[in-house]
């Protein structure tokens, strides 16, 4: 079966959603990355929805879930480059995403979690997501 | 009915050169529709009721039969709108066939006054809600108009401003209604992304009054933005709107709120890692005597 | 109010609402819909279908384009014959503000189009239409 690639660079995690997913394909990522993290010890996940053109509430939950395991796992997870008509549509819709963190780029992705895992690493518990 | 069918049939020409010269010059309007172009119109109109007029509904014009004439109406109707053409004229266009068509009845019927009253009846009848069709088309036209300039007037009056570097302004003027916010929020949205800004200004100084509404639209906006990985400062609340937004116990706790558009800018500056430094190096003073003093002694 | 065009989609497995999703994005193209429009369109699709096949235990999607005097609109209708929402209103309600599974996604598809209406009867199935005007 198809599956979405989860590639590896040193301590992140790196994932381009670029198909409209299956709900198997979806619960096949989420499996995937708690995997990966899990093998490699990754700290960090960054998931790149930019050319994600439909975010349903399914999708919205799974990106959720793969946020709340990967804190589980002790990794930060941030999702990136999701399209405006998406960001409007998933208000409408009533999901706000709490505890996902985001960045508007790749580029801000991996700044956000090199100063997220830094700061764990100087051991602050108290570092929540800012939302 | 079959009658009126024929009628019109023998005498087409006729009918359609004395309806193009019954035309007042205000309905005809040489220098918006030419005479060839004009008499097009007429013919096809006249064929297409002829054609409708045979058929099995012959006066009901809402049937499969008389969609040809429907179409044709509107269309005349919604090019004729455009043009500027007012809608007693448009109208006027299909009820003047009213005389020629007539005149055409009677000098075929003369003899038999039941049948005469008849067809008239039954043309005066058709040609009326033909009319209808025309005004009905005009209207809709008109409003698909405004519709589109009030949605340009809503885009003119939300410019979306960068103030710096991934940081802009949004400066609302005026109500925020939930059309206006759909556009506001696009318009935001699409230029945080254009120009890569995690920080945006949403100014209220302009905005009269915040209700629950309002309050939900304004948090939709900074959801979305948030969603996108921008963050969202709202500047310019004014102090009766703080005391409003408290007694309606609108919860904006996760948002950052200052009065004044400078405050917020000042915020995002820092936040974004920059500070604003004089270029002489020296230390604004709050006295400028002080500073006067300071440079004596030099 | 008149019918343009008309299809149909099955909704029995998980690729099907991949093909209803596109299906709609297509179609609401063709229509002209603006961006923000059309993904709203899609993603009310998608919730919909989610339920007539999971909740619904299959089902169908019905597109129909439709033409108002100068209006123009995309009418999708969801009809399943699975064990059918005993409290509309109550299913009506939002479960997702937290993005937890809870909910059927329907006062959410609400919103993200013109109309809306359910049919819905223990037992026998459901009927969703839900309706945009461009």
């Amino acid at each position: 079966m198809e599956r979405i690639p989860v590639l590896r660079m040193g301590s992140l995690l790196l994932v381009t959603i670029q198909v409209d997913m299956h709900d198997k394909l979806a619960l096949q990522l989420q499996d995937d990355i708690t995997q990966r993290i899990s093998d490699f010890g990754s700290t960090g996940v960054l998931i790149d929805i930019s050319s994600l053109e439909i975010v349903d509430s399914f999708i919205g939950r799974m990106l959720a879930n793969i946020a709340a395991m990967s804190r589980v796992l002790g990794a930060e997870a941030v999702v990136v480059g999701m399209q405006p008509a998406v960001a409007i549509t998933l208000v409408e819709l009533g999901m706000s995403l709490p505890g996902v963190r985001t960045a508007l780029s790749v580029e801000a992705g991996m700044e956000l979690l090199m100063s997220a895992v830094a700061k764990a690493a100087r051991g602050w518990e108290d570092d929540r997501p800012q939302t | 009915m079959n009658q009126l069918a024929e009628i019109i049939s023998r005498n087409e020409d006729k009918i359609r050169a004395e309806w193009i010269d019954g035309m007042t010059r205000s309905v005809q309007r040489a220098d918006l529709i030419s005479k060839a172009e004009l008499d097009e119109q007429c013919g096809a109109l006249l064929g297409a009721i002829v054609a409708g007029v045979k058929s099995s509904a012959p006066t009901d014009v809402s049937a499969a039969s008389w969609e040809s004439a429907r179409e044709l109406l509107q269309s005349i109707s919604a090019s004729r709108a455009r043009q500027g053409f007012s809608p007693v004229d448009v109208a006027t266009f299909v009820l003047s066939l009213k005389q020629p068509l007539f005149a055409s009845i009677r000098d075929t019927l003369k003899g038999s006054q039941d049948e005469m009253f008849k067809t008239v009846w039954a043309a005066t009848e058709l040609l009326d809600r033909l009319a209808l069709i025309t005004t009905e088309a005009y209207m809709a036209t008109r409003e698909e108009l405004i519709t589109r300039q009030q949605q340009e007037l809503l885009e003119l009056s939300t410019p979306v401003v960068k103030l710096w570097d991934g940081i802009l302004a949004l400066p609302i003027i005026g109500t925020l209604d939930s059309s206006r916010t759909q556009m506001v929020m696009e318009s935001l949205l699409q230029t945080v992304v254009a120009t890569n800004s995690k920080y945006a200004i949403i100014d209220i100084t302009g905005v009269p009054t915040v209700d629950t509404l309002v309050a939900q639209h304004l948090l939709k906006t900074i959801t979305a933005a948030r969603l996108m990985g921008a963050e969202c400062i709202i500047s310019g609340v004014r102090p009766q709107i703080a005391q409003t937004i408290v007694h309606l116990g609108i919860n904006l706790e996760d948002v950052v709120t200052k009065a004044k558009l400078s405050d917020a800018f000042a915020l995002a500056l820092d936040r974004s890692g920059r500070t604003v430094t004089r270029k002489d190096g020296v230390r604004a003073s709050a006295n400028p005597i002080s500073t006067l003093l300071e440079k004596r002694e030099e | 109010m008149i019918v343009l065009k008309r299809d149909l989609q099955h909704l029995k497995n998980s690729n099907d609402m991949v093909l209803a999703r596109q299906k709609v994005r297509q179609w609401a193209t063709e229509l002209r819909f603006s961006l923000v429009d059309q993904t709203k369109l899609v993603t009310a699709a998608s919730e919909l279908a989610r339920n007539a096949l999971e909740h619904g235990k299959g089902g169908v999607m019905i597109l129909e384009s439709l033409a108002n005097g100068t209006k123009s609109g995309l009418r999708l209708v969801f009809e399943d014959q699975g064990p059918g929402i005993a409290d509309i209103d109550l299913a009506l309600k939002d479960g997702f503000t937290t993005g937890s599974g809870l909910g059927l996604g329907l006062g959410g598809s609400r919103r993200l189009v013109n109309e809306f209406s359910i049919e819905s009867e223990v037992g026998k199935g459901t009927k969703v239409t839900a309706v945009r005007w461009r």
